[in-house]
């Protein structure tokens, strides 16, 4: 059976549908990319996974236990709260020191392990969420745009990262994701959403599908046209 | 020894200085210092209608505290306009409070008792409802602890762990009208925020750790509490200032210490 599987969902922001009729499946071990241009409802769709929030219409199912690791699109830590490195990993219970020694070790942060949270770079703390994810040992990662703000060498090593926990650990991926170029070859599934679920399949269906080309373009394969919002799909601000 | 007036204030303001230095942490992490205006406000309007409707003035307190409250977690997460609302909620609650006091039909009470304090006066009765409340707010600050800290670094995150943010949003609401209405006969209403923001400010300056600054803010309240009950035994002055400018120069203090210590502020 899947890990997660969503069916018929639907929500509405302000009495402006954002999803209608969404579902989708994960298997175990397989990893899944979120693409949309903005507003398409990409990161409601995770919320509605998490239950962070509820569904208009349609269920949420997981597997019995489901583990989930989330990794959220940013924190936004007040600079009033001072919190190292080692005691966010705590939250909300604590591990042991050597695990989260480890964790960090493994998404390549071990020597921040004392820092406060605020002196971190970007890059440096979606690892270390990552990593507080990873401690769970969650049989699914769902990860929000997990490299805004990086650079592409620096999103490019986290996706690859991602790709080689997968590996170790079997866990499944769930990811939006704005950079086509670096995720479809390292997705086994796409699903491009802009409301509802335009297409879906391997990357190379979907970077061949007329709903994606529509949405994103073709001569780029999809990597400038998200900037450029010149399609006339209806937007709706729903990362917030 | 509860029989010294002196030592019943102490215990009263010391009392008070503990609870808010504790929640005041989370009052500072999550920006909800206007709430705080307003529901210490909002406690005017509750001794008016204590007053009209002659019940105890912490029934009256603690319930327009409570509603106001409420009020303020209704609103919360709607957008950016809520603090505009929350401006015209905590200033209309104080104005319609203060003309209702000087309206309600043979009360000849003294305001500034409760705009600014009136510590020297409390009974032992006094003295059981402030500790009685402080340790209600301190005994499930301590039990909801990481439950908190997590829904405050991050709603999802807590989500995600199983933790309720509207909940706990919720819980930190009545926390704070609790802390109001055991605060305002130490400090008064105008002053309450003062007692829940400066000993954390303070303590941000050194702590390094979430339990640190709130242990720091403790101490530090603590020591505004007795020493501002020193000062105006000497200066012969209002005991709700004086515990404030005694945090207030605790703060300049921690600022300097923090600055020399090369921390950030």
């Amino acid at each position: 059976m899947s890990l997660i599987s969503a069916k018929n969902l639907s929500f509405d922001i302000d009495g402006k549908a954002v999803l209608k009729g969404v579902s989708l499946d994960i298997q175990r071990g397989e990893i899944v990319t979120l693409v949309g241009p903005n507003g398409s409802g990409k990161s409601t769709l995770l919320r509605l996974l998490i239950s962070v929030l509820k569904p208009r219409q349609g269920v949420v199912t997981r597997a019995p236990g489901l583990r989930i690791g989330y990794v959220p699109q940013k924190l936004a830590i007040d600079g009033t709260l001072p919190i190292s490195v080692r005691r966010f990993l705590d939250m909300p219970v604590r591990v042991r020191t050597n695990l989260a020694m480890a964790a960090l070790e493994r998404t390549g942060v071990a020597h921040t392990l004392h820092q406060p949270i605020a002196d971190l770079s970007g890059g440096q703390l979606q690892r270390v969420l990552l990593a507080r994810a990873i401690l769970s040992e969650p049989d699914l990662l769902i990860l929000d745009e997990p490299t805004q703000g990086l650079d592409q060498p620096g999103s490019a090593d986290f996706y690859r990262l991602i790709e080689e926990l997968r590996n170790e650990r079997g866990c499944a991926v769930l990811m939006v994701s704005h950079e086509l170029h670096v995720v479809m070859s390292a997705s086994d599934r796409v699903i491009c959403l802009n409301g509802h679920v335009c297409c879906e399949g391997t990357p190379d269906v979907v970077s061949a599908a007329p709903a994606y080309r529509e949405l994103f373009g073709t001569g780029t394969r999809g990597a400038l046209a998200l900037y450029r919002h010149d399609h006339d799909h209806h937007h709706h601000d729903a990362s917030h | 020894m509860l029989d010294d007036f002196i030592v019943r204030a102490a215990l009263a303001a010391l009392g008070t200085a503990l609870a808010a230095g504790a929640l005041g942490c989370f009052v500072v992490w999550r920006r909800m210092a206007y709430f705080g205006d307003a529901t210490a406000h909002a406690a005017i309007l509750g001794v008016a209608l204590a007053l009209a409707l002659q019940i105890s003035i912490l029934t009256g307190v603690a319930a327009a505290a409570v509603t106001m409250a409420l009020m303020i977690h209704g609103l919360s997460g709607r957008g950016h306009s809520v603090d505009t609302l929350l401006g015209v909620l905590s200033h209309g609650a104080l104005a319609i409070g203060l003309l209702a006091v000087s309206l309600v039909p043979g009360s000849r009470i003294d305001l500034d008792a409760y705009l600014f304090g009136d510590v020297l006066t409390v009974s032992r009765s006094d003295l059981l409802v402030i500790w009685g409340g402080a340790g209600l707010v301190l005994g499930l600050l301590w039990w909801f602890w990481p439950r908190l800290l997590t829904a405050t670094l991050s709603p999802d995150l807590a989500r995600a762990s199983g933790i309720d943010p509207a909940a706990m949003q919720l819980l930190l609401t009545l926390l704070l009208a609790c802390v109001v209405a055991v605060a305002i006969k130490v400090v008064g209403a105008l002053l309450i925020t003062a007692l829940l923001i400066i000993p954390a400010a303070t303590a941000r300056n050194l702590a390094r750790s979430p339990e640190q600054m709130a242990a720091l803010a403790m101490s530090g309240g603590a020591l505004a509490a007795l020493g501002g009950v020193q000062v105006s035994l000497r200066l012969d002055t209002a005991v709700g200032p004086a515990i404030v400018c005694v945090a207030a120069g605790l703060f300049a203090l921690s600022y300097i210490g923090g600055f020399l210590r090369g921390k950030r502020s």
